[in-house]
């Protein structure tokens, strides 16, 4: 920013020019196009109880909109752990082993492209076995799988592109196999393996909504599916600006933790 | 057998040959600069030494035993420092002493990294990160790294090409100071005649490649210690200096005549206009390649 005292004022004031056009271009297409689009003021009348009252639980699929997101994150957090355990291993296999990479890279390529849709019912079938928690495992299997991929993918650039210097320093100090692990290999991997996670935490977050969504979890996902079902469509736009917001502000968390790592 | 030997060794990188026919022999507690221009392979030849690469052929031994991978009781300062960028002064010593003496207790350990600290004047450095310190400073800390493992030899990797002329001139003292109070052997790279004369007992120069190879040594009997002031104008510096130079240049005239090379000339043949055109025939310009050898020189 050149000029600051402008250019401060033009980061408050443009995105809430840029925010009101999109309400009002919404307000319009729910007059004109659409009239089963609930109106921005229609939908916030319905949604308000969720927003001001976040945390009450009403019934199983009726409750506060920060309660559903609770259920979700904790979803996710649990299969984004699996997908990071699972992920960096992997990446440092493929980035350290040319045999390694040979074989298992056509694989990754081929799996990498499919939709967490598609693998929802192999982790539901996958663990039909666990009875009740067959939702929630299925559900797991399908954020891990889906999300380990830029983690994996990352994670083996990282230690690819490790300066040969590094590693010159490592063989001409003789270190054993567990001290160049730990302290040249995963902490000059590190920057690359934080961009991995970042992206990793995106697309668990995309996939959460589908996996409740076919599951019918209570969470935002589940939420929104089961008040399209009962033609609550003011409550859509309400879990969609909710995923929307709480996605956003995972992603600016992790480039804060990402950042971090990048100057070390 | 000398100390460390070099014997008919060769290597090259795919189709290119770097060294050829390299024979040198190190005394124990010598100090030899090897002085070479830029790119002929001298980093090649330290890495050799080092363990990093191996040879094509030919033998190196360090105190009779075959040099087959690195090793501890070689230190190796690199050209560009490689220090870990996350490690702190201290710990980057640390990690070197860690490995070299795995049970001594820890307050020993402490003891001996802070010595070398001290030794190239970092102590008030030791927290700081590489990235907080200057070229002169990091190539201090990597050589405290390498000198704090003990080593039989020390392998100097153009050490101080990369730093400026003052930083340079302290630092030559400082390698000076140390090597003496040491007694180390000492094998250098440089790309400096002036810099391997002043520091070393003797120089040998690399001849210019592709295909280098060593020249003859050139002992320096200029006794220590030398003062960097009048060495300039000591006679056997001057006469020790113009022979080195001679031979550096000399063997890189030769290479003028040597090199022939392919080359692929572009012959575009001009489009017959007096055809009959037609609109969708092929009206792409043809082109004939020819190959003309020619004699290139390489400066």
């Amino acid at each position: 920013m050149r000029d600051s005292p402008l250019g401060k004022i033009d980061w408050i004031i443009l995105p809430i020019i840029g925010f009101a056009a999109a309400i009002l271009l919404w307000h319009l297409l729910s007059q004109t196009v659409s009239k089963d689009l609930p109106s921005p003021a229609r939908a916030w009348l319905e949604s308000r109880d969720y927003v001001m009252k976040p945390f009450e639980k009403r019934g199983e699929m009726d409750q506060g909109i920060l309660r559903f997101t609770w259920y979700s994150l904790v979803l996710v957090a649990k299969g984004y752990a699996i997908a990071l355990l699972a992920g960096t291993p992997i990446g440092f296999m493929l980035g350290l082993s040319k045999t390694f990479t040979k074989a298992v890279d056509p694989i990754i390529q081929i799996l990498r492209p499919v939709s967490p849709l598609a693998w929802l019912p192999l982790g539901l079938v996958l663990f039909l076995g666990a009875g009740k928690r067959a939702s929630e495992m299925g559900a797991l299997f399908t954020i891990a799988v889906c999300a380990m991929w830029p983690t994996v993918l990352n994670t083996a650039v990282g230690v690819r592109s490790i300066p040969q210097d590094y590693l010159n320093v490592a063989k001409v100090l003789k270190l054993s196999r567990s001290k160049t692990l730990l302290k040249v290999l995963i902490p000059a991997t590190l920057p690359y393996m934080f961009t991995g996670f970042r992206l990793s935490l995106g697309i668990a977050w995309l996939v959460i909504v589908a996996a409740e969504m076919l599951t019918g979890r209570p969470g935002v996902g589940g939420f929104l599916w089961q008040e399209y079902n009962a033609l609550n469509y003011a409550h859509i736009i309400l879990c969609i600006l909710t995923i929307g917001i709480v996605g956003f502000i995972l992603d600016r968390l992790m480039s804060v933790v990402e950042r971090r790592f990048k100057t070390a | 057998m000398s100390f460390l030997e070099i014997s008919h060794v060769r290597k090259s990188f795919g189709e290119s040959p770097v060294l050829e026919d390299i024979n040198l022999s190190i005394e124990k507690g010598e100090f030899v600069a090897i002085v070479g221009f830029s790119g002929v392979g001298k980093t090649t030849l330290i890495n050799l030494i080092a363990g990093l690469f191996k040879p094509d052929s030919g033998a190196l031994t360090l105190d009779g035993l075959k040099i087959a991978q690195p090793g501890p009781e070689r230190g190796v300062v690199f050209q560009n420092y490689s220090l870990l960028p996350w490690l702190s002064v201290y710990e980057n010593i640390e990690l070197a002493v860690e490995r070299a003496f795995p049970n001594w207790p820890s307050a020993r350990k402490r003891q001996h990294v802070e010595r070398y600290i001290g030794m190239v004047g970092l102590t008030p450095a030791r927290e700081k990160r590489p990235s907080e310190l200057s070229g002169g400073m990091r190539q201090r800390v990597s050589l405290a790294r390498a000198l704090a493992m003990d080593p039989q030899i020390l392998l100097l990797d153009e050490p101080l090409s990369a730093l400026d002329a003052l930083t340079r001139a302290t630092l030559q003292d400082e390698i000076s100071r140390i090597w003496q109070a040491n007694q180390k052997t000492v094998v250098m790279i440089t790309n400096d005649p002036d810099e391997g004369i002043y520091l070393a007992d003797r120089v040998v120069p690399l001849t210019a490649g592709p295909g280098a190879t060593l020249g003859p040594s050139f002992p320096i009997e200029i006794p220590r210690p030398r003062d960097r002031k009048t060495i300039n104008h000591d006679p056997r510096f001057k006469q020790i200096r113009r022979d080195l130079i001679e031979f550096m240049l000399k063997s890189r005239s030769k290479r003028h005549i040597a090199i022939t090379k392919k080359l692929v000339l572009p012959d575009i043949e001009p489009e017959d206009l007096s055809r009959p055109r037609r609109i969708f025939a092929n009206r792409r310009a043809r082109r004939r390649a020819e190959i003309k050898e020619e004699l290139v020189e390489v400066q």
